[in-house]
Protein backbone atom coordinates (compact mmCIF):
# COMPACT_ATOMS: atom_id res chain seq x y z
CA UNK A 1 0.00 0.00 0.00
CA UNK A 2 1.26 3.78 -1.42
CA UNK A 3 1.91 5.42 1.96
CA UNK A 4 0.31 9.04 1.75
CA UNK A 5 0.78 12.32 3.32
CA UNK A 6 -1.80 13.47 5.95
CA UNK A 7 -3.98 15.47 3.32
CA UNK A 8 -4.70 13.11 1.31
CA UNK A 9 -6.33 10.25 2.78
CA UNK A 10 -10.21 10.53 4.28
CA UNK A 11 -10.69 11.88 7.89
CA UNK A 12 -11.33 9.76 11.10
CA UNK A 13 -10.11 6.68 11.98
CA UNK A 14 -12.24 4.98 8.75
CA UNK A 15 -11.40 2.46 5.88
CA UNK A 16 -13.89 1.36 3.22
CA UNK A 17 -13.93 -2.63 2.76
CA UNK A 18 -14.66 -2.62 -0.98
CA UNK A 19 -13.64 0.15 -3.80
CA UNK A 20 -17.13 1.68 -5.12
CA UNK A 21 -21.12 0.63 -4.09
CA UNK A 22 -21.99 -2.61 -3.60
CA UNK A 23 -25.09 -4.83 -4.26
CA UNK A 24 -26.01 -8.46 -2.91
CA UNK A 25 -22.37 -9.16 -1.72
CA UNK A 26 -24.03 -12.29 0.15
CA UNK A 27 -24.46 -13.72 -3.35
CA UNK A 28 -21.21 -12.45 -4.77
CA UNK A 29 -18.22 -15.08 -4.43
CA UNK A 30 -15.35 -13.79 -2.68
CA UNK A 31 -13.28 -13.96 -5.41
CA UNK A 32 -15.58 -11.50 -7.24
CA UNK A 33 -15.87 -8.78 -4.82
CA UNK A 34 -14.36 -5.60 -5.42
CA UNK A 35 -12.59 -5.64 -2.02
CA UNK A 36 -10.60 -2.59 -0.91
CA UNK A 37 -6.66 -2.65 -0.76
CA UNK A 38 -7.57 -1.84 2.94
CA UNK A 39 -9.87 -5.17 3.19
CA UNK A 40 -7.78 -7.64 5.33
CA UNK A 41 -8.83 -9.98 2.42
CA UNK A 42 -5.84 -8.23 0.14
CA UNK A 43 -3.24 -8.42 3.37
CA UNK A 44 -1.49 -11.93 4.11
CA UNK A 45 -0.98 -11.96 7.28
CA UNK A 46 0.93 -15.66 6.58
CA UNK A 47 3.88 -15.22 8.69
CA UNK A 48 1.87 -14.97 11.94
CA UNK A 49 1.87 -18.82 11.61
CA UNK A 50 4.00 -21.70 13.00
CA UNK A 51 2.04 -24.44 12.63
CA UNK A 52 0.05 -25.09 9.67
CA UNK A 53 -2.58 -27.36 8.61
CA UNK A 54 -2.24 -29.76 5.05
CA UNK A 55 -5.42 -31.37 3.59
CA UNK A 56 -5.47 -34.67 2.38
CA UNK A 57 -8.62 -35.07 0.61
CA UNK A 58 -8.55 -39.24 0.00
CA UNK A 59 -10.20 -39.15 4.02
CA UNK A 60 -12.58 -35.88 3.60
CA UNK A 61 -16.27 -36.86 4.13
CA UNK A 62 -16.69 -32.74 3.23
CA UNK A 63 -18.51 -32.24 6.40
CA UNK A 64 -17.91 -28.83 6.39
CA UNK A 65 -17.43 -28.85 10.23
CA UNK A 66 -13.48 -27.07 9.81
CA UNK A 67 -15.42 -24.39 7.15
CA UNK A 68 -17.56 -24.02 10.39
CA UNK A 69 -15.71 -23.92 12.97
CA UNK A 70 -12.13 -21.69 11.15
CA UNK A 71 -12.08 -18.75 13.15
CA UNK A 72 -10.80 -16.93 9.76
CA UNK A 73 -12.85 -18.04 7.56
CA UNK A 74 -9.63 -19.90 5.78
CA UNK A 75 -11.38 -22.70 4.99
CA UNK A 76 -11.90 -22.97 1.12
CA UNK A 77 -15.14 -24.91 0.04
CA UNK A 78 -16.71 -24.66 -3.10
CA UNK A 79 -20.50 -25.93 -3.83
CA UNK A 80 -20.33 -27.68 -0.21
CA UNK A 81 -16.69 -29.46 -1.16
CA UNK A 82 -13.27 -29.23 0.41
CA UNK A 83 -10.74 -27.25 -1.66
CA UNK A 84 -7.96 -26.20 0.52
CA UNK A 85 -7.01 -23.81 3.19
CA UNK A 86 -6.43 -20.04 2.59
CA UNK A 87 -2.43 -19.73 3.67
CA UNK A 88 -2.60 -16.18 3.30
CA UNK A 89 -5.22 -15.69 5.72
CA UNK A 90 -5.15 -19.34 8.01
CA UNK A 91 -2.84 -18.49 11.34
CA UNK A 92 -2.08 -22.22 12.27
CA UNK A 93 -5.01 -22.29 15.16
CA UNK A 94 -4.99 -25.98 14.78
CA UNK A 95 -9.35 -25.96 15.53
CA UNK A 96 -9.72 -27.43 11.88
CA UNK A 97 -7.90 -30.58 12.66
CA UNK A 98 -9.59 -30.49 16.35
CA UNK A 99 -13.30 -30.81 14.91
CA UNK A 100 -12.48 -33.56 11.99
CA UNK A 101 -14.49 -36.31 12.72
CA UNK A 102 -12.15 -38.39 10.08
CA UNK A 103 -10.50 -41.49 10.62
CA UNK A 104 -7.70 -40.50 9.86
CA UNK A 105 -8.09 -36.95 10.12
CA UNK A 106 -8.06 -35.45 6.85
CA UNK A 107 -6.52 -32.11 8.28
CA UNK A 108 -3.30 -32.30 10.32
CA UNK A 109 -0.48 -29.80 11.77
CA UNK A 110 2.86 -29.63 10.55
CA UNK A 111 5.68 -26.90 11.52
CA UNK A 112 5.33 -24.36 8.57
CA UNK A 113 7.98 -25.04 6.58
CA UNK A 114 7.13 -28.98 6.39
CA UNK A 115 7.00 -30.27 2.62
CA UNK A 116 3.38 -31.21 1.87
CA UNK A 117 4.32 -33.40 -0.92
CA UNK A 118 6.03 -35.67 1.76
CA UNK A 119 3.49 -35.39 4.84
CA UNK A 120 1.06 -36.62 2.44
CA UNK A 121 3.22 -39.24 1.46
CA UNK A 122 3.57 -40.57 4.68
CA UNK A 123 -0.52 -39.97 6.33
CA UNK A 124 -0.92 -41.58 9.66
CA UNK A 125 -3.21 -44.82 8.54
CA UNK A 126 -6.50 -45.35 10.75
CA UNK A 127 -6.48 -45.89 14.07
CA UNK A 128 -8.36 -49.10 14.91
CA UNK A 129 -8.86 -49.13 18.88
CA UNK A 130 -11.05 -45.53 17.65
CA UNK B 1 -43.58 8.34 14.98
CA UNK B 2 -44.23 12.04 14.95
CA UNK B 3 -43.51 13.96 18.23
CA UNK B 4 -45.39 16.77 20.01
CA UNK B 5 -43.93 20.09 19.80
CA UNK B 6 -43.39 22.54 23.09
CA UNK B 7 -45.20 25.76 23.19
CA UNK B 8 -42.20 28.24 24.88
CA UNK B 9 -42.63 31.63 26.36
CA UNK B 10 -39.86 34.15 24.93
CA UNK B 11 -38.74 33.96 28.29
CA UNK B 12 -38.11 31.29 30.36
CA UNK B 13 -36.67 30.54 33.79
CA UNK B 14 -34.65 27.88 33.25
CA UNK B 15 -31.18 26.47 35.09
CA UNK B 16 -28.09 25.80 33.09
CA UNK B 17 -29.24 22.02 33.07
CA UNK B 18 -32.68 22.41 31.98
CA UNK B 19 -31.54 24.97 29.43
CA UNK B 20 -29.24 22.17 27.82
CA UNK B 21 -31.50 19.64 27.95
CA UNK B 22 -34.35 21.90 26.25
CA UNK B 23 -31.73 22.64 23.54
CA UNK B 24 -31.02 18.47 22.96
CA UNK B 25 -34.78 18.28 22.72
CA UNK B 26 -35.09 21.70 20.02
CA UNK B 27 -32.29 19.87 18.24
CA UNK B 28 -34.31 16.60 17.88
CA UNK B 29 -30.68 14.22 19.31
CA UNK B 30 -31.24 10.79 17.97
CA UNK B 31 -29.90 8.83 21.12
CA UNK B 32 -28.39 9.77 24.33
CA UNK B 33 -26.19 7.09 26.13
CA UNK B 34 -25.53 8.38 29.62
CA UNK B 35 -24.89 7.48 32.72
CA UNK B 36 -25.80 10.05 35.88
CA UNK B 37 -23.43 11.73 37.76
CA UNK B 38 -23.90 14.70 39.87
CA UNK B 39 -24.23 18.05 38.80
CA UNK B 40 -24.65 17.04 35.48
CA UNK B 41 -27.31 14.79 35.96
CA UNK B 42 -30.98 16.80 35.00
CA UNK B 43 -29.37 17.18 31.22
CA UNK B 44 -29.78 13.68 30.06
CA UNK B 45 -32.76 13.00 32.43
CA UNK B 46 -34.38 15.97 31.10
CA UNK B 47 -33.95 14.53 27.39
CA UNK B 48 -35.39 11.14 29.19
CA UNK B 49 -38.14 13.08 30.19
CA UNK B 50 -38.78 14.77 26.85
CA UNK B 51 -38.79 11.64 24.96
CA UNK B 52 -40.91 9.52 27.46
CA UNK B 53 -43.44 12.09 26.56
CA UNK B 54 -43.31 11.93 23.25
CA UNK B 55 -41.05 15.77 22.38
CA UNK B 56 -38.39 14.12 21.05
CA UNK B 57 -37.93 11.01 18.62
CA UNK B 58 -35.25 9.65 19.10
CA UNK B 59 -33.26 6.84 21.65
CA UNK B 60 -32.01 6.90 25.75
CA UNK B 61 -29.59 4.35 26.40
CA UNK B 62 -28.88 3.58 30.10
CA UNK B 63 -25.41 2.01 30.42
CA UNK B 64 -23.63 1.01 33.12
CA UNK B 65 -20.43 3.68 33.39
CA UNK B 66 -19.49 6.99 31.76
CA UNK B 67 -16.90 4.84 30.01
CA UNK B 68 -19.67 2.95 28.10
CA UNK B 69 -21.85 6.16 27.99
CA UNK B 70 -19.38 7.27 25.65
CA UNK B 71 -18.61 4.13 23.96
CA UNK B 72 -22.84 4.18 23.33
CA UNK B 73 -22.93 7.60 21.46
CA UNK B 74 -19.22 6.71 19.41
CA UNK B 75 -21.50 3.71 17.95
CA UNK B 76 -24.07 5.65 17.31
CA UNK B 77 -22.46 8.00 15.57
CA UNK B 78 -20.72 5.92 13.54
CA UNK B 79 -23.67 4.49 12.77
CA UNK B 80 -25.26 7.86 11.33
CA UNK B 81 -27.35 9.27 14.40
CA UNK B 82 -27.07 12.89 15.58
CA UNK B 83 -25.78 12.32 19.52
CA UNK B 84 -25.28 13.87 22.76
CA UNK B 85 -24.72 12.96 26.11
CA UNK B 86 -23.53 14.55 29.57
CA UNK B 87 -21.20 14.34 32.36
CA UNK B 88 -18.88 15.82 34.98
CA UNK B 89 -15.65 15.26 36.83
CA UNK B 90 -15.29 11.21 38.18
CA UNK B 91 -17.81 10.08 35.39
CA UNK B 92 -15.50 12.32 32.35
CA UNK B 93 -12.39 10.97 34.17
CA UNK B 94 -13.53 7.39 33.48
CA UNK B 95 -14.69 9.15 29.71
CA UNK B 96 -11.58 10.44 28.83
CA UNK B 97 -10.30 7.39 27.02
CA UNK B 98 -13.27 7.23 24.83
CA UNK B 99 -13.41 10.74 24.04
CA UNK B 100 -9.67 10.37 22.73
CA UNK B 101 -11.38 8.06 20.43
CA UNK B 102 -14.37 10.04 19.38
CA UNK B 103 -12.09 12.74 18.01
CA UNK B 104 -9.55 10.48 16.32
CA UNK B 105 -12.67 9.01 14.70
CA UNK B 106 -14.27 12.68 13.64
CA UNK B 107 -17.66 11.83 14.73
CA UNK B 108 -19.79 14.50 15.76
CA UNK B 109 -20.70 13.77 19.17
CA UNK B 110 -22.00 16.94 21.48
CA UNK B 111 -21.21 16.48 24.78
CA UNK B 112 -22.49 19.24 27.87
CA UNK B 113 -19.45 18.81 30.78
CA UNK B 114 -20.77 20.27 33.88
CA UNK B 115 -17.61 21.26 35.29
CA UNK B 116 -16.78 20.21 38.82
CA UNK B 117 -14.26 19.13 41.18
CA UNK B 118 -11.65 15.83 40.87
CA UNK B 119 -11.27 14.12 43.93
CA UNK B 120 -9.37 13.60 45.87
CA UNK B 121 -10.67 14.96 48.70
CA UNK B 122 -14.22 13.91 46.74
CA UNK B 123 -16.19 17.13 45.43
CA UNK B 124 -19.56 18.24 44.15
CA UNK B 125 -19.02 21.59 43.47
CA UNK B 126 -17.21 23.14 40.61
CA UNK B 127 -13.93 24.49 39.59
CA UNK B 128 -12.56 23.13 36.11
CA UNK B 129 -10.30 20.19 36.63
CA UNK B 130 -12.45 18.27 34.20
CA UNK B 131 -12.24 20.88 31.77
CA UNK B 132 -8.89 20.55 31.76
CA UNK B 133 -8.29 17.15 32.31
CA UNK B 134 -9.50 16.48 28.67
CA UNK B 135 -8.31 19.51 26.70
CA UNK B 136 -5.45 18.18 25.04
CA UNK B 137 -8.26 15.19 23.83
CA UNK B 138 -8.85 16.69 20.25
CA UNK B 139 -12.53 17.87 21.26
CA UNK B 140 -13.91 21.65 20.30
CA UNK B 141 -14.72 23.03 23.63
CA UNK B 142 -16.99 25.67 24.13
CA UNK B 143 -17.47 27.72 27.53
CA UNK B 144 -20.88 28.98 28.65
CA UNK B 145 -21.02 31.42 31.50
CA UNK B 146 -24.65 31.39 32.27
CA UNK B 147 -28.06 29.01 31.44
CA UNK B 148 -28.51 31.30 28.53
CA UNK B 149 -25.27 30.40 26.83
CA UNK B 150 -25.43 26.76 27.58
CA UNK B 151 -28.77 26.46 25.56
CA UNK B 152 -27.25 28.93 22.71
CA UNK B 153 -23.79 27.03 22.70
CA UNK B 154 -25.27 23.77 22.19
CA UNK B 155 -27.16 24.26 18.80
CA UNK B 156 -24.09 26.26 17.86
CA UNK B 157 -22.29 23.32 18.90
CA UNK B 158 -24.56 20.65 16.47
CA UNK B 159 -24.18 23.42 13.16
CA UNK B 160 -20.29 23.53 14.13
CA UNK B 161 -19.56 19.75 14.37
CA UNK B 162 -21.93 17.95 12.27
CA UNK B 163 -20.32 20.10 9.59
CA UNK B 164 -19.13 17.77 6.87
CA UNK B 165 -15.93 19.71 6.45
CA UNK B 166 -14.99 19.90 10.58
CA UNK B 167 -16.72 16.42 11.58
CA UNK B 168 -15.05 16.53 15.10
CA UNK B 169 -17.11 16.12 18.66
CA UNK B 170 -17.83 18.99 20.57
CA UNK B 171 -18.19 20.06 24.67
CA UNK B 172 -20.11 22.63 26.16
CA UNK B 173 -18.86 23.53 29.43
CA UNK B 174 -20.76 24.95 31.97
CA UNK B 175 -20.10 25.66 36.18
CA UNK B 176 -21.95 23.04 38.41
CA UNK B 177 -24.04 24.40 40.33
CA UNK B 178 -23.37 27.89 39.91
CA UNK B 179 -24.64 28.05 36.35
CA UNK B 180 -26.31 24.13 36.33
CA UNK B 181 -28.77 24.73 39.53
CA UNK B 182 -29.05 28.45 39.40
CA UNK B 183 -31.89 29.92 37.45
CA UNK B 184 -32.05 32.45 35.03
CA UNK B 185 -34.37 34.19 32.58
CA UNK B 186 -33.39 32.68 29.18
CA UNK B 187 -34.24 33.62 25.94
CA UNK B 188 -36.10 30.74 23.81
CA UNK B 189 -36.28 30.04 20.23
CA UNK B 190 -39.39 28.13 19.04
CA UNK B 191 -39.03 24.76 18.27
CA UNK B 192 -38.95 25.51 14.44
CA UNK B 193 -36.60 27.89 14.84
CA UNK B 194 -33.91 25.91 16.49
CA UNK B 195 -34.24 23.16 14.51
CA UNK B 196 -34.03 25.09 11.20
CA UNK B 197 -31.17 25.87 12.71
CA UNK B 198 -28.93 22.92 13.19
CA UNK B 199 -30.96 21.86 10.01
CA UNK B 200 -31.51 17.42 9.06
CA UNK B 201 -28.54 15.63 10.81
CA UNK B 202 -26.89 14.74 7.17
CA UNK B 203 -24.81 11.59 7.51
CA UNK B 204 -20.86 10.64 6.61
CA UNK B 205 -19.39 7.40 6.10
CA UNK B 206 -22.08 5.87 8.73
CA UNK B 207 -22.35 2.41 9.33
CA UNK B 208 -26.19 2.17 8.27
CA UNK B 209 -24.91 3.21 4.65
CA UNK B 210 -24.93 -0.63 3.46
CA UNK B 211 -23.84 0.31 -0.19
CA UNK B 212 -20.49 1.69 1.42
CA UNK B 213 -19.35 -0.54 4.13
CA UNK B 214 -17.19 1.02 6.28
CA UNK B 215 -14.71 -0.11 9.33
CA UNK B 216 -14.70 2.76 11.86
CA UNK B 217 -11.86 2.67 14.68
CA UNK B 218 -9.09 1.16 12.68
CA UNK B 219 -5.46 0.54 14.41
CA UNK B 220 -2.28 2.13 12.80
CA UNK B 221 1.01 1.92 14.32
CA UNK B 222 4.16 4.55 13.55
CA UNK B 223 3.54 4.13 9.37
CA UNK B 224 0.15 5.99 9.93
CA UNK B 225 -0.73 7.37 13.35
CA UNK B 226 1.01 10.29 12.93
CA UNK B 227 -0.26 11.60 9.82
CA UNK B 228 -3.81 11.15 11.06
CA UNK B 229 -2.87 12.95 14.04
CA UNK B 230 -1.42 15.48 11.82
CA UNK B 231 -5.10 15.87 10.39
CA UNK B 232 -6.60 16.46 13.12
CA UNK B 233 -4.60 19.31 14.45
CA UNK B 234 -4.33 20.62 11.24
CA UNK B 235 -8.47 20.64 10.71
CA UNK B 236 -8.74 22.01 14.27
CA UNK B 237 -5.75 25.30 13.51
CA UNK B 238 -7.23 26.01 10.01
CA UNK B 239 -11.16 24.91 9.31
CA UNK B 240 -12.57 24.77 12.84
CA UNK B 241 -11.84 28.04 13.60
CA UNK B 242 -13.67 29.95 10.81
CA UNK B 243 -16.24 27.68 11.19
CA UNK B 244 -17.00 28.32 14.70
CA UNK B 245 -16.98 32.08 13.48
CA UNK B 246 -19.70 31.12 11.05
CA UNK B 247 -21.78 29.68 13.44
CA UNK B 248 -21.63 32.42 15.82
CA UNK B 249 -22.20 34.89 12.70
CA UNK B 250 -25.68 32.58 11.79
CA UNK B 251 -26.90 32.28 15.57
CA UNK B 252 -26.87 35.86 15.62
CA UNK B 253 -28.82 36.38 12.57
CA UNK B 254 -31.64 34.16 14.07
CA UNK B 255 -31.20 35.08 17.77
CA UNK B 256 -29.52 38.44 17.93
CA UNK B 257 -27.27 37.90 20.58
CA UNK B 258 -23.59 37.43 19.01
CA UNK B 259 -20.80 35.00 20.34
CA UNK B 260 -17.31 35.86 20.29
CA UNK B 261 -14.33 33.60 20.63
CA UNK B 262 -12.90 35.66 23.10
CA UNK B 263 -15.37 37.79 24.75
CA UNK B 264 -14.10 41.19 25.70
CA UNK B 265 -15.71 43.78 27.90
CA UNK B 266 -14.85 47.39 28.51
CA UNK B 267 -11.26 46.51 26.87
CA UNK B 268 -11.56 49.02 23.98
CA UNK B 269 -9.46 51.62 26.10
CA UNK B 270 -8.21 49.58 29.18
CA UNK B 271 -4.62 48.82 30.84
CA UNK B 272 -5.48 46.34 33.11
CA UNK B 273 -7.46 42.98 32.43
CA UNK B 274 -8.46 39.65 33.72
CA UNK B 275 -9.11 36.42 31.58
CA UNK B 276 -10.80 33.95 33.26
CA UNK B 277 -13.52 31.56 32.49
CA UNK B 278 -17.03 30.52 33.84
CA UNK B 279 -19.27 32.15 35.68
CA UNK B 280 -16.03 34.17 37.39
CA UNK B 281 -16.63 36.32 34.25
CA UNK B 282 -19.98 37.79 35.01
CA UNK B 283 -18.80 38.40 38.45
CA UNK B 284 -15.47 39.76 37.04
CA UNK B 285 -17.68 42.30 35.09
CA UNK B 286 -19.61 43.75 37.62
CA UNK B 287 -16.76 44.51 39.56
CA UNK B 288 -15.46 45.94 36.50
CA UNK B 289 -18.15 48.13 35.95
CA UNK B 290 -17.79 49.36 39.22
CA UNK B 291 -14.28 50.00 39.43
CA UNK B 292 -14.28 51.51 36.08
CA UNK B 293 -17.24 54.49 37.82
CA UNK B 294 -14.00 55.25 39.62
CA UNK B 295 -12.09 55.89 36.49
CA UNK B 296 -9.58 52.51 36.47
CA UNK B 297 -9.53 51.52 33.25
CA UNK B 298 -9.81 48.37 33.91
CA UNK B 299 -11.48 45.23 31.60
CA UNK B 300 -11.83 41.77 31.52
CA UNK B 301 -12.10 38.60 28.76
CA UNK B 302 -13.86 35.73 28.73
CA UNK B 303 -12.19 32.57 27.05
CA UNK B 304 -15.78 31.51 25.17
CA UNK B 305 -13.64 28.53 22.85
CA UNK B 306 -11.17 26.81 24.89
CA UNK B 307 -9.64 24.86 22.13
CA UNK B 308 -8.95 25.10 19.44
CA UNK B 309 -7.44 27.86 21.23
CA UNK B 310 -7.81 31.54 20.08
CA UNK B 311 -4.54 32.73 19.83
CA UNK B 312 -4.61 35.57 17.64
CA UNK B 313 -7.64 36.97 19.02
CA UNK B 314 -6.08 36.69 22.52
CA UNK B 315 -3.22 38.67 21.56
CA UNK B 316 -5.31 40.89 19.41
CA UNK B 317 -7.19 41.85 22.67
CA UNK B 318 -4.45 42.20 24.68
CA UNK B 319 -2.02 43.63 22.64
CA UNK B 320 -2.32 47.42 24.36
CA UNK B 321 -2.81 45.88 27.58
CA UNK B 322 -0.04 46.58 30.50
CA UNK B 323 -0.91 44.31 33.03
CA UNK B 324 -2.80 40.92 32.91
CA UNK B 325 -4.39 38.76 35.40
CA UNK B 326 -4.65 34.66 34.16
CA UNK B 327 -7.07 32.75 36.20
CA UNK B 328 -7.08 29.07 36.42
CA UNK B 329 -9.69 27.46 38.42
CA UNK B 330 -7.77 24.10 38.48
CA UNK B 331 -4.79 22.70 40.41
CA UNK B 332 -1.72 22.89 38.36
CA UNK B 333 -0.10 20.30 39.42
CA UNK B 334 3.65 21.34 39.29
CA UNK B 335 3.38 23.71 36.55
CA UNK B 336 1.94 26.94 35.33
CA UNK B 337 -2.16 27.19 35.07
CA UNK B 338 -3.32 26.40 31.24
CA UNK B 339 -4.77 29.79 30.66
CA UNK B 340 -1.37 31.17 31.63
CA UNK B 341 0.68 29.00 29.12
CA UNK B 342 -1.46 29.53 26.39
CA UNK B 343 -1.68 33.34 27.10
CA UNK B 344 1.97 33.09 27.22
CA UNK B 345 2.44 31.54 24.03
CA UNK B 346 0.32 33.95 22.51
CA UNK B 347 1.92 36.66 23.16
CA UNK B 348 5.44 35.61 22.97
CA UNK B 349 7.34 36.60 20.23
CA UNK B 350 4.80 39.60 19.51
CA UNK B 351 5.54 43.17 20.05
CA UNK B 352 3.41 42.51 23.30
CA UNK B 353 5.19 43.95 26.50
CA UNK B 354 2.39 42.95 28.89
CA UNK B 355 3.03 42.02 32.54
CA UNK B 356 1.46 38.38 33.05
CA UNK B 357 1.04 36.58 35.96
CA UNK B 358 -1.17 33.77 36.93
CA UNK B 359 -3.58 32.88 39.77
CA UNK B 360 -5.08 29.42 41.35
CA UNK B 361 -8.40 30.66 42.42
CA UNK B 362 -12.09 28.61 43.72
CA UNK B 363 -10.92 25.49 43.73
CA UNK B 364 -13.85 22.62 44.86
CA UNK B 365 -16.09 25.78 44.18
CA UNK B 366 -14.32 28.40 46.59
CA UNK B 367 -16.23 31.42 45.97
CA UNK B 368 -14.22 34.16 43.85
CA UNK B 369 -15.28 37.23 45.70
CA UNK B 370 -15.57 41.12 44.53
CA UNK B 371 -12.80 41.78 47.10
CA UNK B 372 -10.96 39.19 45.85
CA UNK B 373 -11.42 41.24 42.70
CA UNK B 374 -10.63 44.05 43.65
CA UNK B 375 -7.51 43.32 45.44
CA UNK B 376 -6.22 41.66 42.14
CA UNK B 377 -6.73 44.49 40.16
CA UNK B 378 -5.12 46.79 42.57
CA UNK B 379 -2.28 44.28 42.50
CA UNK B 380 -2.24 44.81 38.21
CA UNK B 381 -1.60 48.28 38.50
CA UNK B 382 0.91 48.32 41.09
CA UNK B 383 2.91 45.81 38.54
CA UNK B 384 1.76 48.08 35.35
CA UNK B 385 3.17 51.48 37.75
CA UNK B 386 6.54 49.84 38.32
CA UNK B 387 6.35 48.38 35.07
CA UNK B 388 7.10 44.76 35.99
CA UNK B 389 5.61 42.10 38.08
CA UNK B 390 6.45 42.63 41.50
CA UNK B 391 4.77 39.36 42.76
CA UNK B 392 6.08 35.66 41.84
CA UNK B 393 4.53 34.97 38.88
CA UNK B 394 1.65 32.06 40.35
CA UNK B 395 0.02 32.89 43.11
CA UNK B 396 -2.99 31.24 44.94
CA UNK B 397 -6.56 33.30 45.51
CA UNK B 398 -8.88 32.67 48.57
CA UNK B 399 -6.76 29.75 50.59
CA UNK B 400 -6.62 29.72 54.01
CA UNK B 401 -2.76 29.55 55.86
CA UNK B 402 0.69 31.35 54.55
CA UNK B 403 0.54 32.97 51.36
CA UNK B 404 1.13 30.72 48.42
CA UNK B 405 3.37 31.95 45.61
CA UNK B 406 5.63 30.65 43.48
CA UNK B 407 8.04 30.53 39.79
Amino acid sequence: MKYKGWDEFEIGAMLRSFDGAIDDIAGTAQIDRKYSENNSYRANVADWRILKPVFNKDYCIDCQFCWIYCPDVSIIARDKKMIGVDMDHCKGCGICVEVCPTNPKSLLMFVDYADEEAELAQWPAKDEEE
Amino acid sequence: MAFDKMELRDIEVWDGNHAAAQALRQCQVDVVSAYPITPSTPIVEGYAKFKSDNYVEGEFVMVESEHAAMSGCIGAAAAGGRVATATSSQGLALMVETLYQAAGMRLPIILNIVNRALAAPLNVNGDHSDMYLCRDSGWIQFDAFSPQEAYDLNMIAFKVSEDHDVRMPAIINQDGFLTSHTAQGVHTLTDDEAFNFVGTFKPMNDMLDFEHPVTHGVQTEEDWHFEHKARQHNDMMTIIPNKIDQAFADFETLSGRKYNKVECYDMEDADLAIVCMGTSVETVREVVSELREKGLKVGVIGLRVVRPFPFFEIAEALKNIKAVAALDRSAPGGAAGMLFNEIAGSLYNTDSKMLLSGYIYGLGGRDLTKTNIVDLYNELQANADAGKVLTKQQQFIGVRGPKLAYL
